[in-house]
């Protein structure tokens, strides 16, 4: 099988999986009150607490060295766009596992950025 | 404009410099290794030497988790699947390093995309950032 195909499958999986993870670990946390550094100190470690963000940084560290690997091969400006699959996955994804709702608004905002992204792909390519 | 929605896009703001830097620094680094075709223990070993002594992957490193750091906290703000959406344009932001840093060719078919994904960004700019409830 191809390796980038292999890498990018990796990516694609385990990077929205891990996200969704770490997304669903704040929604237990709770809002971070400020934007200073103890407070965002103070947010990572109560959420270092809940099981979804360890699951979530597993997931997300199997992303990484796909990331690295699929990097070896292809430029920055090919894997990027490539990734780009994730919105329509992640707003899937937010709507089923995380009980956001996503109106049809975002969904076209969510498809417009999906269009642009392969526009740019096939820009690449040309 | 309310002090939420004020920060909440102050953060995305930080997540689109940081996370295209974050890439564009992996791939130079990752291109000076040169390309990993297998993933058996001892080519994994090997790359890893080579990834740890790498200070552009380093530097990549430390910008991502400036990244993560404040994707978690604006992710405690808003929902995922507008912070995710919201923040691509970073696309914007890779093609311009990729154009300027990298001395990559960007062709007309992806500035036009680029376009789009700005367009995209509008309308998902135009709902709610936050649809479930806060935790009491």
């Amino acid at each position: 099988m191809n390796a980038t195909f292999v890498y990018y499958f990796l990516i694609m999986v385990a990077g929205t999986v891990g996200e969704l993870c770490v997304a669903r670990a704040m929604k237990t946390v709770g809002d971070a009150k400020q934007f200073r550094p103890a407070a965002v100190i103070r947010v990572v470690l109560q959420a270092m607490g809940v099981g979804w963000m360890w699951l979530g940084l597993l997931f997300m560290t199997i992303a990484f060295f796909a990331l690295l690997g699929m990097l070896s091969l292809e430029n920055v400006s090919l894997v990027v766009p490539a990734t780009a699959l994730s919105y329509a996955v992640g707003a899937l994804g937010g709507q089923i596992f995380l009980g956001e709702r996503v109106t049809l608004t975002r969904w076209i905002g969510v498809l417009l950025v999906c269009v642009g992204v392969a526009l740019v792909f096939l820009g690449r390519a040309a | 404009m309310s002090t939420a929605y004020f920060r909440i896009h102050i953060a995305i703001l930080l997540l689109v410099i940081f996370g295209p830097l974050g890439n564009v620094l992996l791939g130079k680094g990752m291109k000076q290794i040169g390309p990993v075709l297998s993933t058996s223990p001892q080519q994994f070993a090997r790359v890893l030497l080579l990834v740890v002594q790498s200070p552009a992957i380093w530097l990549g490193i430390a910008a991502l988790l400036a990244f993560f750091a404040t994707y978690m906290v604006v992710l405690s703000w808003a929902d995922y699947s507008y912070v995710q959406p919201a923040s691509s344009v970073a696309y914007i932001v890779v093609a311009l390093l990729g154009r300027f840093v990298l001395d990559e060719r960007v062709s007309l078919i992806g500035w036009m995309g680029v376009l789009v994904i700005c367009a995209g960004v509008f309308v998902v700019g135009q709902t709610h950032p936050r649809t479930t409830e806060r935790k009491p």
